[in-house]
């Protein structure tokens, strides 16, 4: 081995970390070759590419996120069960202090914005343009944009695993711990960058849905006729719209700090690594209701249209929503009352963290009141739904015990803190992402999934999930905080933990069932030729499954809330939803483009070259954004109309069109 | 696209006789220069505390405006824009102060310490 190779494998491929790096580097190489082989023995590249990569469809889009978001789900819950097992007894050897360092860190990072925000945005993509009767979004060209810098910002952090070493200053990153003296090293470079990079994507999409939203509702529906599941995107985009920009603030000036010798968060030179905490959780508190709010619009859907009736107090949910959205910006301070700001500061944030319960419970009793003598029918989005109550309830109300300064003093950083988190994340976000992913499923891709293996994944997961996690209030309350690798025995921590990791593996069992309940049902393809075999109540049930790329043949006219109920019902005509043949009119659609992914890839080779300090790299990444930019500028060709010949014919084949 | 089509079309023939965008040029110029005067005064410590934080929130200040006035449009509907117009402006003045004003009340814990 030549002494250059020696020195590359052992700096960037980190060989010398043992057989655990090694082995992943091989299996990853395998991998890359098998799918490069597989696309081009079935002569497939061509079809990725004019199919999805220059897509600009929003309903392909949101197959990609939510593939995606499956992908990461997979790897933070992989970095999850190494924790697990290395807890499970006290004096572990399974990991050492730094490779379990790195672990929290990537399973943090890649389940809050590799895993959260690409779930929900892609139930976004799926469902927001067919419930307000949009044919797309806004803007499409940007829609493909956010998901590929969010795709190879994704990408970013992954590749850091094998390449130069990955982050492990934890998923908030605290500097001094983050800076340059004190992690040095490619690894913090990594963190800051690939979150820079899809935080643009991210505000990209806020934007996008709330010009969507606000402006291309079909004929008549107005604000308060929108499906919940839209105004919960609308309150999750003015989250998104206010909170990013106070992330990006923070990871540039980190990133100026570590790159240019800068010293805004150091501990010398007039810096001061608090404020990087306070502008960090300005995001990072509204971040956590971006990612609840699209659940908590999830679960409205479905048990209206499982208890086949409509949402109880509609008005008072939108309320809700809005009012989170607004009093979630003034409760940042309670990630750090021991940072000692004061009395004063910590009791009004610390009211108005327990203001928050009110909206909340407001929702949950309506959900309740929904299914007060409704017809309910246990199907998988339902089953995940009713299992979001009590465990969101449970992880409510601990978190206004964490929201009582004084008592917090006790809890911070504690493991009643961890499993309070995961309660509220996983009981909210991640129940509502599995529930709103089986509910639209049939939408998405146009078969059923099949109901048995996916009820053994539902009890594996949930019964997996307070075994995991309940110990862990109890742990909090021994005094085992986060982040440590590892415990003495004899503090009586030895059995929670153990019990912990069990839930855990029972949760990991529970993901393998989904898994393949999605692989037998993409082999049976049992298909569903109706459009709505939920009975569904909303815009997007009635179009077939999966809906035309145009959406609506023509726009249909909306006249209060839950028109295609109405329309079963018979209390409007179902003219006044499907297209007519003297309506059909040429339909403008945009065109695809390969560009948003080209900007991407140069995004991402600019990541690299920042992360290592490349020049040449990024003075080649510069040019490609800027030329791309440039190109769509002056480009006027980007759209085109589908003819009245098409959209008639296709409607024909589909039976929707009326005489 | 019938109703919703004509939103991209208007965009698009609005481009074609486009003037120069002296308006956008301007408003470069001047976020560059209310940019570097707060920079410098930090940079130079010119000034004490209290009036170069009062100096840089003015500037920030300026900022918005020059952002409302050359970039965004402000006046473009001369005040018959949708009601959700205003809302929008209230709730984005409103968290600006706040996450400023908040930032600063939780900060200030650095005078009593030190």
């Amino acid at each position: 081995m030549p002494a250059w190779f020696h020195q590359f494998a052992d700096k960037y491929l980190m060989w010398q970390e043992g057989p655990l790096i090694m082995g992943s580097d091989v299996l990853i190489l395998l991998a890359s070759i098998g799918i490069i082989f597989t696309l081009t023995y079935f002569k497939k590249w061509g079809w990725l590419w004019r199919e999805w990569i220059v897509t600009v469809d929003h309903k392909k889009i949101g197959i990609m996120y939510m593939i995606a978001a499956i992908l990461m789900l997979f790897r933070g819950g992989v970095d999850a069960e190494l924790m697990r097992t290395q807890l499970a007894l006290p004096n572990m050897h399974f990991l050492n202090a730094e490779h379990y360092d790195e672990i929290f860190t990537t399973h943090g990072t890649i389940m809050i914005l590799f895993m959260a925000m690409p779930f929900i945005f892609a139930l976004f993509n799926v469902a927001v343009p067919l419930q307000i009767g949009a044919r797309d979004v806004a803007f499409p060209y940007v829609n493909a944009i956010s998901f590929w810098l969010f795709f190879l910002a994704a990408l970013l952090l992954n590749i850091s695993f094998v390449l130069g070493g990955s982050p492990n200053a934890g998923w908030t990153s605290y500097p001094p711990l983050s800076e340059l003296g004190f992690s040095p090293g490619p690894g913090e470079n990594y963190y800051l960058l690939a979150l820079q990079i899809t935080g643009i994507g991210s505000i990209a999409t806020g934007i996008n849905f709330m010009v969507t939203i606000l402006r291309m509702r079909a004929k008549g529906m107005r604000l308060m006729d929108m499906p919940l599941f839209t105004w919960s995107v609308l309150a999750a985009c003015v989250l998104i719209i206010f909170a990013f920009p106070a992330l990006t603030v923070a990871l540039a000036l980190l990133l100026l700090d570590r790159v240019l010798g800068t010293h805004f968060f150091t501990m010398l030179h007039g810096g001061n690594p608090m404020m990087f905490i306070n502008l960090f959780w300005i995001w990072g508190h509204p971040e956590v209701y971006i990612v609840i709010l699209p659940a908590f619009g999830v679960f409205s859907e479905v048990i209206a249209t499982f208890s086949k009736k409509p949402i109880f107090g509609y008005k008072s949910m939108v309320f809700a929503l809005m009012a989170i959205s607004i009093v979630g910006f003034v409760t940042w301070v309670h990630h750090f009352f021991t940072m000692g700001s004061g009395a004063d500061v910590n009791t009004f944030f610390a009211i108005a963290t327990m203001i928050i319960a009110i909206p909340t419970g407001v929702k949950v009793f309506n959900w309740l009141f929904t299914m007060y003598r409704g017809r309910i029918r246990m199907t998988l989005p339902m089953m995940w739904t009713i299992a979001f109550i009590p465990c969101f309830a449970i992880g409510g109300a601990t978190g206004v015990m964490l929201a009582v300064a004084p008592a917090d003093y006790q809890y911070h950083n504690s493991y009643f803190l961890i499993a309070h988190f995961h309660q509220v994340l996983i009981g909210g976000t991640v129940f509502g992402m599995f529930a709103g992913m089986y509910y639209w499923w049939p939408k998405m891709f146009g078969f059923m999934l099949p109901d048995k293996l996916g009820k053994w994944a539902f009890w594996f997961f949930n019964i997996g999930f307070y075994v995991c996690f309940l110990p862990q209030y109890a742990l909090g309350f021994m005094g085992m905080t986060r982040r440590i690798y590892t415990y003495p025995s004899g503090l009586g921590w030895t059995v929670p933990n153990f019990i912990s990791t069990i839930g855990a593996y029972a949760m990991g069992v529970g993901f393998i069932f989904m898994v393949a309940q999605i692989v037998q049902g993409i082999i049976e393809r049992k298909l569903d030729v109706t459009g709505d075999p939920w009975d569904g109540r909303t815009l997007e049930w009635s179009l077939p499954s999966p809906a035309p790329h145009y959406n609506f043949a023509t726009i249909p006219t909306v006249s209060g809330r839950d028109v295609w109920w109405a329309v079963k019902q018979g209390e409007l005509p179902k003219s006044s939803l499907f297209p007519a043949k003297k309506d059909v009119k040429p339909i403008h659609m945009p065109k695809s483009s390969g560009r948003p992914f080209i900007l991407s890839v140069f995004f991402f080779i600019g990541g690299v070259g920042l992360v290592f300090g490349l020049l040449p790299l990024d003075i080649i990444a510069g040019l490609g954004v800027a030329f791309c930019l440039f190109r769509r500028s002056f480009e006027y060709d980007t759209d085109y109309y589908i003819p009245v010949d098409e959209v008639v014919e296709t409607e024909t084949t589909l039976g929707r069109l009326q005489a | 696209m019938a109703e919703h089509a004509s939103q991209p079309v208007n965009q698009q023939e609005h481009a074609h006789e486009a003037r120069f965008p002296w308006q956008y040029v301007i408003g470069f110029v001047l976020s560059l220069i209310l940019t570097i005067i707060p920079l410098e005064l930090v940079l130079h410590h010119v000034i004490p505390l209290s009036p170069l934080t009062w100096a840089a929130l003015a500037c920030a200040v300026l900022q918005i405006f020059v952002q409302l006035f050359l970039f965004m449009h402000f006046t473009s509907t001369g005040g018959s824009g949708p009601a959700y117009h205003s809302v929008t402006l209230t709730i984005g003045f409103l968290f600006a102060f706040l996450f400023v004003g908040a930032s600063i009340w939780i900060m200030t814990f650095n005078n009593i310490a030190s």
